[in-house]
């Protein structure tokens, strides 16, 4: 796993930090168990405050991504599937959203979305 | 959490300078940077903590001790990295660690020549001799090789070139792998501390003007930039400073969110650095 922080973007550190490892167990790189650097570890390696990395932690362990155990470190929680179904579920309704509202700007109905996406569909079973 | 050194109400007088009512404390497993212009009470403070001067008044723990009274007991647990030469400039650097050494009970030797060994510093040469970087080096090695909980710096990075600066902030993010070491230093070089800080305490003229998360103050203080038109008495109140050109105006808020509510979308809004908040912190308080 890699995490790659930039000082110029917009993003708190804190947050670009959270959201690399999430993406990481999401695209299942990071598996069930699998330790992380430590909070003090990572912060010496990123060259950054013990603060924002514990920030980081912590908020991905109540978003149930890790798991943190005194004196023994942090590691990846078990991932229950329903639950990365359903998040990977919000992120395509999502998606879907952006351009429904984008279609209904054009003017598109929603048969003709339908058809696109009935056509579009199939090609990708091929 | 638990702090490792405390100021309450802490006052101290020369003739020309006084330290007013300072209140603030340093938290144990983190790196506190004590940031001010020069002439703030920086080196005041420390030797507060170092019991090298007593205070007129208000309450000063270390180690949750009393500093005056347990000031053996306490140095003992500190490693103290001076600003200037406090060695003996006739003596060799083995001569020196042979004296110095003696006054620790929990010298450890074999840590202080690991350290030798990674700076590469010279057993035999005079302490005159060594450069100032070295010195540095000599200085830090003694903090560090005597087991102590709290690493204590007086400007440890001024006159030293960039290469040797970063890593010296290596070496206090190792320290501080252990969760029960503490370090507080120190410094007007304020890039220093916006990389590996937790804390931040700003003093300006005997004062505290603030103590708190690094983080937190990086998103709070903002600089504001746009049209002199913009400018009106409610909004100039939110600005600690305020620079006003033939061309425009530049301003310091600590209240972003509120600027931006009441100036739209017609600045630029920018997060201030540490030295921006120094610089402007000050000129604000001559104009005053």
């Amino acid at each position: 796993m890699n995490i790659i922080i930039s000082n110029s973007s917009k993003e708190p550190i804190f947050e670009q930090i959270k959201n690399q490892i999430k993406q990481s167990v999401l695209r299942n790189e990071i598996k069930e168990g699998d330790s992380l650097p430590s909070m003090r570890r990572l912060a010496k390696e990123l060259r950054i405050s013990v603060i924002t990395t514990k920030r980081a932690y912590e908020e991905l362990e109540n978003e149930g991504f890790i798991i943190s155990f005194v004196g023994k470190g942090s590691f990846v929680a078990g991932q229950n599937k329903d639950l990365l179904k359903e998040k990977r579920l919000t992120m395509i309704e999502e998606s879907l959203s952006e351009i429904i509202s984008e279609s209904k700007a054009l003017n598109i109905s929603l048969s003709e979305m339908k058809q696109m996406l009935e056509l579009l569909y199939g090609e990708g079973e091929e | 959490m638990e702090n490792v050194v405390k100021f309450e109400n802490v006052n101290k007088s020369f003739n020309d300078f006084q330290l007013n009512d300072v209140c603030f404390s340093v938290k144990k497993g983190y790196i506190t940077g004590f940031i001010g212009p020069n002439g703030s009470g920086k080196t005041t403070t420390i030797k507060l903590i170092m019991s090298l001067l007593k205070r007129n008044s208000g309450d000063l723990k270390v180690f949750g001790e009393e500093t005056v009274a347990n000031s053996k007991e306490i140095k003992q647990r500190i490693g103290f990295v001076y600003a200037e030469n406090h060695f003996y400039n006739h003596l060799s650097v083995k001569q020196m660690k042979r004296l110095v050494s003696s006054f620790y009970d929990n010298w450890d030797e074999s840590t202080f020549q690991s350290y030798m060994k990674y700076f590469n510093l010279p057993w035999k040469k005079k302490i005159k001799h060594l450069s100032t970087g070295m010195r540095m080096k000599l200085s830090l090695a003694i903090a560090l090789s005597h087991d102590a909980e709290l690493i204590i710096m007086d400007e440890p990075t001024s006159g030293l070139d960039p290469v040797f600066r970063r890593e010296i902030l290596d070496i206090l993010s190792e320290i501080i792998q252990d969760e029960n070491k503490t370090v507080f230093f120190s410094t007007h070089i304020t890039t220093d501390l916006e990389q590996i800080a937790d804390y931040i305490t700003f003093i300006y003229n005997g004062e505290i003007i603030f103590d708190d998360e690094k983080d937190h103050i990086l998103e709070k203080y903002h600089i504001i930039r746009g049209a002199k038109e913009l400018l009106d008495d409610d909004i100039r109140q939110m600005f600690i400073h305020l620079r006003e050109t033939s061309v425009g105006f530049e301003a310091l808020t600590d209240n972003p969110q509120k600027v931006r509510n009441l100036m739209g979308n017609d600045i630029i809004m920018e997060p201030a650095s540490l030295e921006e908040i120094m610089v402007y912190t000050v000129r604000s308080g001559q104009h005053a």
